[in-house]
């Protein structure tokens, strides 16, 4: 792995991992005791049907909601994420499926939204900027867009991805969590996304991916958790999966026939 | 499966037309006919800019001269008196540019502009309170900018719609702007008329003229500060490895500045009076080019005014951002009930004093229209001062043209300035639906 960290490592290689997650809205229990393990460079795909508690997860993961009882650890430290600022200065970055661009401004204003640089105090520092977003871009190979000036709206639906994508690791990210990141996209930019997620990892980052398509996740995914009701039922190497065993998981909260039921008696 | 290189070729001739028309063609553009050709299929695609403003600008120009008795629309006389008519439409027009940025609209400008200038000309009544100028203009404009944040406060933080909120503070400001004026014994029209210097520098803003060579002296060095602006800039650009425009271009840009500068400065310098001498550039002008000036710096080159931008366009982009997005919204709509002032301001100086004829809800809808018609959308996000002083110097030029003709009657005003907003109007949704149906079919 050639992860951009300098500090070390836990032993256990996990950048990130979940303890006994509970996570309830009103009588609702959204998360029950939930444990999971993303790896440092690696693509975890979690699964789940609807309503499994996939956002709820990642939004407690991201800092948005705070989890009523369990433990998050990052790079081997308990954390306490109180809001998306605490997460980004960990160096955890959501992609959301609705991507959080502005249509009117260019893919430079998008990607430094909130973090401008300034030059004498006051104004904006364009150029730096300009400079900073192209080289994000590049290394992401990132290179069909016309000009990096052009507004988010001209973009195909790839390129906004791509763009998202792109915000989300300029600064020193080492987690990235994309929501849906394939759901509204055609073939061609379906294909240009999971190519950016491998990219993603081949640059060392860790990648989580929410998906409810099996056939992106078995192309990308280094590991797959699946959540059922709240539980999370497995997580695994991908290679331990199929796509048979994936879906029974997903509907049953177990491999077998009969695994459903046991796992709703608890 | 796929490798890069047909993953690429196949997005790139996947996007239309329509993708390129939508891109600045100053990105993509070497050289000058690469730029016009680019901007041809800009403004087919509706993105137009402000070029389409200043040709209908020329055409209104054109007839109206054509018409007027004598041609005398196109008169030093006549030119300088519609800048006079224009400015408080140009600044209007700004103030609401505000708002209309942010997404939202603000109705009450006229009477909350009104309310600051009447402040101004009551305080600076040498019968009265009889203060000097300079803070009876920031108590004014205090006034007003005071007034917008109390609107501002009420849309962010109780989600109250801005349309609704500055209908009321519409109505509100024309009670406080007619109480204000029945302050004092000048049974409710103070004015600028009297020996008193504080009331010769209100009524100079409007009327007030500078030397003609040093006229030419401030032409000189605002054309000069911005032709070397823009071209350090395009410098800069090129030194550090990103795409600038044509060099040409940025000379063409240079050029017409100064041609405008040059015009302007000639109608005015020439002798306007009937007997005796009236030349020189009336303080109107760079007032409102300082306004311009510092509004166009606010909302492009600083945080703040990228904030706006993004509010317009995905308030909840910009919330994720860790944008403080009430906090952007009150100080916009503050900004905007403060611009109105310096209009309002205008306004009584033009009137000399201040009268409860004002028809504030009517220059509303001047403002409205003269931001929409310089190309701001009424959908938020997309806008620029210098759109507020095209469009009012358009509606300005219809004001005044109709005038010559002898069609003085309120009614064809209101029906021509009501028509004219809806043509822009029609055009904003149009180029607006052009640009979405393209999103969808590129998706």
């Amino acid at each position: 792995m050639t992860a951009a960290v300098a500090e070390p490592r836990p032993t256990d290689g996990m950048l990130l991992k979940v303890r006994e997650l509970d996570k309830h809205f009103g009588p609702v229990q959204a998360l029950y005791h939930v444990d999971l393990d993303l790896p440092y460079g690696q693509v975890t795909a979690l699964c789940g049907d609807n309503g499994a508690g996939k956002s709820v997860l990642t939004k407690c993961i991201a800092g948005i909601y705070q989890p009523d009882h369990g433990q998050v650890f990052w790079e081997g430290n308990p954390v306490h994420t109180r809001n998306a600022r605490d997460a980004a200065h960990l160096g955890i970055e959501t992609v959301y499926q609705d991507l959080a661009l502005a249509d009117n401004l260019d893919i430079v204003q998008n990607m430094f939204l909130g973090r401008e640089r300034l030059r004498s105090q006051v104004l904006l520092d364009e150029d730096s900027m300009e400079r900073a977003a192209k080289e994000t871009l590049a290394g992401l190979r990132v290179t069909t867009v016309r000009s990096i000036r052009q507004p988010v709206a001209s973009l195909s639906g790839g390129q906004r991805q791509s763009v998202a994508v792109a915000k989300a690791v300029m600064w020193n990210s080492k987690l990235v969590i994309m929501d849906e990141p394939t759901a509204a996209l055609g073939v061609v930019q379906t294909r240009m996304v999971l190519d950016l997620i491998k990219r993603l990892r081949d640059r060392g980052l860790s990648v989580m991916v929410i998906s409810h398509n099996l056939t992106d996740v078995f192309e990308v995914a280094d590991r797959i958790a699946v959540l059922y009701l709240g539980r999370l039922v497995v997580q695994d190497k991908a290679s331990a999966f199929d796509l048979q065993t994936v879906v029974q998981y997903m509907t049953t909260g177990g491999s077998g026939p009969t695994a459903g039921s046991r796992s709703r008696d608890n | 499966m796929a490798g890069v290189a047909p993953e690429q070729a196949a997005d790139l001739t996947a996007a239309p037309e329509a993708a390129a028309a939508e891109v600045p063609p100053e990105l993509v553009a070497q050289t000058l006919g690469e730029y016009l050709r680019a901007y041809g299929a800009r403004i087919r695609a509706g993105e137009s800019g402000v070029l389409p403003v200043i040709a209908a600008m020329f055409a209104i120009i054109l007839v109206f001269w054509a018409i007027s008795p004598n041609h005398v629309f196109l008169s030093p006389v006549n030119l300088v008196n519609l800048f006079q008519q224009a400015a408080v439409f140009m600044v209007l027009a700004m103030a609401e540019g505000f708002a209309l940025i942010l997404g939202e609209i603000d109705l009450s400008v006229g009477f909350v502009g009104a309310v600051g200038a009447a402040i101004t000309v009551q305080l600076i009544q040498p019968i009265t309170t009889n203060w000097h100028w300079i803070p009876a203009i920031l108590a004014g404009l205090a006034a007003c900018a005071v007034y917008g944040a109390i609107q501002g406060t009420l849309i962010t933080r109780l989600r109250l719609p801005s349309f609704i909120v500055t209908l009321a503070g519409f109505l509100i400001a024309n009670g406080i702007f007619l109480k204000i004026l029945l302050l004092g014994p000048f049974s409710g029209y103070p004015n600028l008329a009297g020996q008193s210097d504080n009331l010769l520098v209100i009524y100079n803003l409007m009327w007030g003229t500078i030397d003609p060579t040093i006229s030419w002296i401030g032409a000189a060095i605002v054309v000069l500060g911005l032709g070397l602006s823009i071209g350090w800039a395009d410098l800069r650009r090129r030194r550090s490895g990103l795409v600038a425009p044509p060099a040409s271009l940025t000379a063409i840009k240079i050029g017409l500045i100064a041609v405008v500068a040059i015009v302007v400065v000639a109608i005015c310098n020439s002798n306007r009076a009937n007997i005796g001498t009236l030349e020189g550039v009336p303080w109107m002008i760079p007032i409102v080019l300082a306004v311009l000036g510092a509004w166009t710096v606010l909302l492009q080159r600083t945080r703040f005014g990228r904030y706006v931008y993004a509010i317009g366009g995905n308030p909840e982009a910009a919330r994720r951002a860790g944008v403080d997005v009430s906090l952007v919204r009150t100080v916009g709509f503050a900004l905007c009930s403060f611009t109105a002032g310096v209009a309002l301001l205008l306004y009584a100086s033009l009137l000399g004093g201040m009268s409860n004829n004002l028809q504030g809800g009517q220059y509303v809808l001047f403002a409205v229209a003269a931001a929409v018609i310089g190309g701001t959308s009424l959908f938020g996000g997309r806008g620029k001062p210098l759109h507020g002083v095209l469009g009012g110097l358009v509606i300005a030029a219809i004001y005044n043209g109709l005038y010559l003709q002898g069609i003085s009657q309120v009614e064809w005003q209101y029906i021509v300035t009501g028509l004219v907003l809806l043509a822009a109007i029609i055009i904003d949704a149009a180029s607006r639906r052009g640009a979405s149906s393209g999103s969808v079919t590129r998706a």
